[in-house]
């Protein structure tokens, strides 16, 4: 079950996807290691959540190969492919929560689904899992509709962390929060990586989200991986697109606060 | 997946005065299940002792799921007066179990109340205000539904002839084919019936009339309207529901046009032209339905059928049908309106709305036909 150290979690590798003659992924590469926090950048349209929902099964590849913990995904029978998913989390951007479910219920979807547990222990472990992303039982009967944009993703990192998986995947955590509201979700995915001993993969645009919780940074332009590494490389890389984003005017008063202020 | 598969045993107690207890395997989601159970039987066994011993440095992986049991052991406990002290946890782990234990405390800290309280008799006066509410509701679209063709009609380029058109197209044009085939055949089944029964006294020429008056006046178009209450204002209701949904109904109110005017309008408009004509088309294909089984089943050339209904029906039939259509139209049209702006929030809520705006617009059809027949009674029509 557990994963060797050095072994990625999830290996890209050459992977092809087009819509009619386009290739939107052109041969592209990246490897996930066990333990870090990843933060996928990439200009609107760059097909930043097509990759996403390729690994996740969700579009069809035209060539390559995906590995999550070392299985191939091609490969894989429906059943291993079925335990597979049960070690990933996923939080959509718009938290795909279920609308007619409350937020208790949803947290509890897969837990009743997968572990067959017991009424009671399902509500108290929920309601600790609300508890662990900040929420509380008096929001535990709300309906996804009552919810604001920072609840509904807290609500949604509660869904995608109630199998305890070992990937959790978040497709733009922080678009559409205020910045302190922001800020306190990056801390929540730095605690609970740090607690729960998570890799995390995240497709973001927040530049303050890339310099407090990400360890390593991957730029997708052009179908590819352009630049890879830590806060540091992208702010010494050439490419020009990863030049304007890190080095354009927003980066720069990012960077200069940054450096008046140090963490 | 399989929690009661799982052989090894989770925790054991090893001393004989059950002081000391070793956990051993997966304290896991895989095993939820079994260690829920396993530590149930633990709380209800153990007792008398004033200090426990748990042992877990045999531990393989553990996980939010054993995290929490291990929190509910030690607050069970310590609310007994039972001292439980952990050993050999892993350091790695230690930052979990506070953090699983902090939060379920926590989220103690604050009851859970369920949603909804039902009683009995508050159901029954929740319904009655609702019906009354609904009713209301249903007035006030037909209100201003009227208002809105009264502003068209006063400029008549404000009206929105493309949507309308469009919208009779997928009401009427497009429900033929499905409204003449379903007319054709209650026609035949009625006629077929007719001569079934009517042959036992021989009056098996009143079989027309029965055909033409009963076609004409009510058959035609209650089938036709309770067919387009099903087609056109379900689809009525799941747009303008989904619609309300994504906030489309509120971004045409704040650049400042009336939702009434730019949906609801057209689509009314577009029933009360497309029920009478489908009214017609659909009694027409009745007679037809009805003259090929008395003609191949009842054996009555279609020449003396036509002469036969000619004689049976009036205008004054073909009137009372008629004329019945566009008041049916307008009650589906505002019935799907409102179920459709009465969408929530939620995916059950569209399907609700669509469910009630089918069987209320049946039900208001067939009640308005009921006072339709006592009124032309009245008129002697």
């Amino acid at each position: 079950m557990a994963v060797s150290k050095n072994e990625p979690v999830l290996s890209v590798r050459d992977l092809v996807v087009a819509f009619r003659e386009r290739n939107v992924l052109d041969h592209l590469s990246m490897d996930v290691r066990p333990g870090e926090i990843l933060g996928l950048v990439g200009g609107s349209g760059s097909g930043k959540s097509v990759l996403l929902r390729t690994i996740l099964g969700l579009l069809p590849k035209r060539s390559g190969t995906i590995e999550v913990f070392g299985e191939d995904l091609d490969r894989v029978d429906d059943e291993t492919k079925r335990k597979l998913q049960r070690r990933w989390g996923v939080l959509f951007q718009n938290g795909a929560l279920y609308s007619s479910l409350t937020v208790m219920q949803n947290v509890q979807f897969p837990m009743r689904e997968f572990l067959r547990l017991p009424e009671h222990l399902l509500d108290e472990i929920a309601a600790t899992k609300l508890a662990m992303v900040g929420l509380s039982r008096r929001d535990a009967n709300k309906l996804p509709s009552e919810l604001s944009g920072g609840m509904t993703k807290r609500v949604a990192m509660a869904r995608a962390l109630a199998l305890d998986p070992e990937v959790v995947f978040l497709d733009e955590p922080t678009s559409g929060l205020d910045p302190i509201s922001a800020g306190d979700f990056d801390t929540l995915i730095r605690t609970l990586q740090q607690t729960l001993g998570l890799t995390v993969f995240m497709i973001t645009h927040d530049l303050n989200s890339l310099h407090t919780v990400c360890d390593r940074i991957s730029v997708l332009a052009d179908g590819k991986i352009v630049a890879d590494g830590p806060i540091s490389t992208m702010l010494a890389s050439e490419h020009p697109w990863v030049k304007s984003y890190f080095r354009g005017q927003r980066g720069q008063l990012l960077e200069r606060s940054r450096q008046q202020t140090p963490a | 997946m399989d929690s009661d598969a799982s052989p090894t045993a989770l925790l054991t107690i090893s001393t004989a005065d059950a002081t000391t207890m070793v956990a051993s395997s997966s304290w896991t989601s895989q095993n939820a299940k079994t260690l829920d159970r396993t530590i149930g039987e633990l709380l209800a066994r153990t007792g008398g002792q004033t200090a426990l011993t748990l042992d877990m440095h045999d531990i393989d992986s553990f996980d939010t799921f054993g995290a929490w049991q291990l929190a509910r052991l030690t607050k069970e406990l310590k609310t007994r007066g039972q001292a439980l002290t952990i050993i050999g946890l892993e350091k790695r782990y230690d930052v979990l179990f506070d953090a699983v234990r902090e939060a379920s405390a926590r989220a103690d800290s604050i009851a859970s109340k369920p949603r909804n309280e039902f009683f009995g008799l508050a159901a029954i006066g929740e319904a009655v205000t609702g019906w009354g509410k609904g009713f209301l509701l249903l007035l006030d679209m037909a209100g201003a539904v009227c208002a809105a063709a009264f502003r068209a009609l006063l400029k008549p380029s404000s009206f929105r002839l493309t949507s309308a058109i469009n919208q009779l197209d997928r009401v009427a044009w497009q429900a033929i084919p499905i409204i003449l085939l379903i007319t054709f055949l209650i026609g035949a089944i009625i006629a077929q019936q007719g001569f079934f029964h009517f042959r036992k006294f021989g009056a098996d020429d009143y079989v027309v009339d029965m055909v033409g008056i009963l076609v004409l006046r009510e058959i035609g178009v209650l089938i036709v309207a309770i067919m387009v209450a099903g087609r056109s204002g379900s689809s009525y209701t799941a747009e303008l529901g989904s619609m309300k949904m994504r906030e489309e109904i509120d971004a045409l109110r704040t650049m400042g046009f009336d939702p009434v005017d730019v949906l609801i309008l057209p689509r009314i408009v577009a029933l009360v032209i497309g029920l009478p004509l489908l009214t017609f088309l659909g009694s027409m294909s009745a007679l037809y339905g009805s003259e090929l089984v008395a003609w191949l089943y009842g054996g009555m050339s279609p020449e003396i059928y036509i002469a036969r209904l000619k004689e049976a029906i009036s205008l004054t039939h073909f009137k009372v049908g008629i004329i019945k259509a566009p008041f049916m139209a307008f009650v589906i049209g505002i019935v799907a309106c409102t179920e459709g702006l009465k969408v929530g929030g939620s995916a059950e809520s569209l399907g609700l709305r669509t469910t009630s705006s089918v069987v209320t617009a049946i039900f208001l059809v067939i009640v308005l036909d009921g006072l339709f027949a006592i009124f032309f009674a009245s008129i002697g029509m």
